[in-house]
């Protein structure tokens, strides 16, 4: 019986060191110069420590990854606090109201959520040049929240259903309006949901390409994903440089993951399993 | 009615940025364009054109030759080899992982890849797989198959395969996690009483647990048909669809017809193909909420 384990122990941790190589070739070119690395960052007869490739990425003068980053905030942050505000609002009422097209309108969140980003994008862009929102953050935040809006809607009302009636019913026999009830007890009692839904949109945005690529156009104004594809150089491909910039560009995802760990897994077992 | 407040604001966001367009996709792709102006409605003209064209179909290479066999095939091709993969490779994980101590830390770091942006999963196909500095191809050499050992995402044979092989090592971590929960809802007894009954592990393994996980299988299938419809980034910045298209998938097609060859009526027929598609798988999961 013992050693059946301890092989399954091996293999088990053999293919997760494997699954994660890739990422740590790249934190390993990442802090080496390109003359050391290119043929192969595990080529260890020169070892020479440093962050010039960051420094290079950091203020490139295509791409400069810097500014790219702060823009990726300046995007995601009021994307995934207006999600929150709209779905949660909308979430209650799903759970809670009774409306007309109510049954109809949920399917179709449902379709929407399926839909890839490809089926908005030509007329976005069109009416974005005529509403003078392209190359602008506020469009680019406003494309967020409605594509994050369906899931987080979705999420939140099967939170909802799930926590008895009773305690938002007494209030309003106390007199509450529904409004009340909704930001003094559904709000708090739904804070862990509402976490699952930030650190999702937040990485989900984040992490958006399409969109950035379709809305943002000034040098200065591009998010960070924009600028990983700016980097590849004419001749050879400078992997220490587009290293650096992946380790910024996935830092921030990664340790959102990394300490918020249960509410992203629960986000996206939601997303999978209840839609 | 003051509870139209709840609702309204969310309402009319996702209306006019989500549904609104979607529906003028389709709309557009049965009118013609001189460039970005619409000109007259044109029936099927742009499907016509559109299966017409070597970039969205190419039987004539397919499958005898080498890609490029347009867009659509190789959508079906990623399709075919990818969700097969992931689900083998996600339920096994699950199970291996589930046996062995530390395993949820293991999960953990194959889980990343979902984590990251895909324009960094992108990057990293195009490294692991390029001729001099990529570690696949140094394990290649190792192991005695110098022919093999190239920059894979340069040739017309390997480009399709070495992305397709990248987004199986990028999605895995999904169906594992999806499978590692469906495997938690099986019963302690049911395992008990199948090695009471003297079963080996692989009946165990074919009697009770694939069955048990079918739940889960579907979603894996389900939500994986979304991502391959969806594949854009990776193939943007591992190949650019390249070399000659041999790479290329429906989304980033559309994508290169609407914003570099200005052909906004093929572009629209591109995207409602997917919209459709989408829109279709979306009622397995109607069905499944309802």
């Amino acid at each position: 019986m013992k050693r059946p384990r301890i092989i399954l122990y091996v293999i088990a941790w053999l293919i997760g060191i494997i699954w994660v190589l890739p990422f740590f070739g790249v934190f390993v070119t990442s802090v080496r110069p390109f003359g050391e690395v290119v043929d192969g960052w595990w080529q260890l007869e020169e070892f020479t420590l440093t962050l010039d490739a960051f420094r290079q990425a950091w203020n490139h003068p295509d791409a400069p990854v810097g500014p790219a980053l702060l823009n990726s905030l300046s995007i995601a942050i009021p994307a995934t606090i207006l999600t929150i505000i709209l779905a949660s609002l909308a979430a209650y009422a799903f759970a809670r109201f009774e409306f007309r097209l109510k049954g109809p309108l949920f399917s179709l969140l449902i379709i929407i959520m399926a839909m890839p980003g490809q089926s908005i994008i030509i007329p976005l862009f069109a009416h974005m040049i005529t509403l003078g929102l392209i190359d602008t953050r506020l469009g680019l935040i406003l494309i967020h929240t409605a594509w994050g809006i369906p899931w987080a809607v979705l999420f939140l009302r099967n939170f909802f259903l799930s926590v008895p009636i009773d305690l938002e019913e007494s209030a309003r026999v106390d007199g509450a309006s529904d409004l009340t009830v909704f930001r003094r007890i559904v709000l708090p009692i739904a804070l862990p949901a509402i976490v699952s839904i930030a650190v999702l949109q937040f990485v989900w945005v984040w992490n958006d390409f399409l969109f950035a690529l379709i809305v943002i156009l000034s040098p200065d104004k591009k998010v960070v994903t924009q600028t990983i594809p700016l980097l590849r150089g004419r001749f050879d491909i400078p992997w220490s440089v587009l290293s650096a910039a992946s380790v910024l560009g996935m830092i921030i995802p990664l340790l959102v993951f990394v300490f918020l760990q249960r509410y992203y897994i629960k986000g996206v077992m939601a997303g999978a399993i209840k839609g | 009615m003051r509870r139209l407040v709840f609702i309204l604001p969310a309402i009319i966001l996702v209306a006019l940025i989500v549904v609104f367009p979607a529906a003028e996709t389709i709309r557009w792709s049965f009118w013609g364009w001189d460039r970005l102006e619409m000109t007259e409605f044109v029936g099927f003209d742009n499907y016509e054109r559109l299966f017409g064209s070597r970039s969205f179909i190419n039987m004539a290479r397919f499958p005898t030759q080498n890609p490029p066999w347009g867009a659509l095939i190789h959508n079906i091709v990623w399709v075919i080899v990818f969700i097969p993969l992931t689900a083998l490779l996600g339920l096994f994980l699950a199970v291996l992982l589930r046996e062995v101590k530390g395993g949820s830390i293991i999960k953990s770091m194959i889980f990343i890849g979902m984590v990251v942006p895909l324009v960094v999963g992108g990057m990293i196909i195009r490294f692991v797989f390029d001729g001099r500095a990529g570690i696949v191809n140094a394990a290649l050499r190792t192991v005695g198959l110098d022919d093999l050992a190239r920059t894979w995402t340069a040739f017309p044979d390997t480009a399709l395969l070495s992305l397709i092989l990248g987004s199986v090592w990028i999605w895995t971590g999904f169906a594992m996690i999806i499978y590692s929960a469906g495997l938690e809802l099986i019963s302690k007894d049911l395992y008990e009483s199948a090695s009471v009954d003297g079963a080996s592990p692989w009946r165990t393994f074919r009697r009770i647990t694939i069955p048990m996980v079918k739940p889960a299988t579907l979603i894996v299938v389900v939500m994986n048909l979304i991502y391959v419809l969806r594949i854009f980034d990776i193939v943007y910045v591992a190949t650019r669809g390249g070399p000659g298209g041999a790479s290329s998938v429906l989304a980033f097609q559309g994508y290169l017809f609407a914003f570099q060859q200005r052909e906004w009526g093929m572009a629209s027929a591109v995207f409602t193909f997917l919209t459709l598609a989408a829109a279709i798988i979306s009622v397995v999961l109607v069905r499944r909420v309802k």
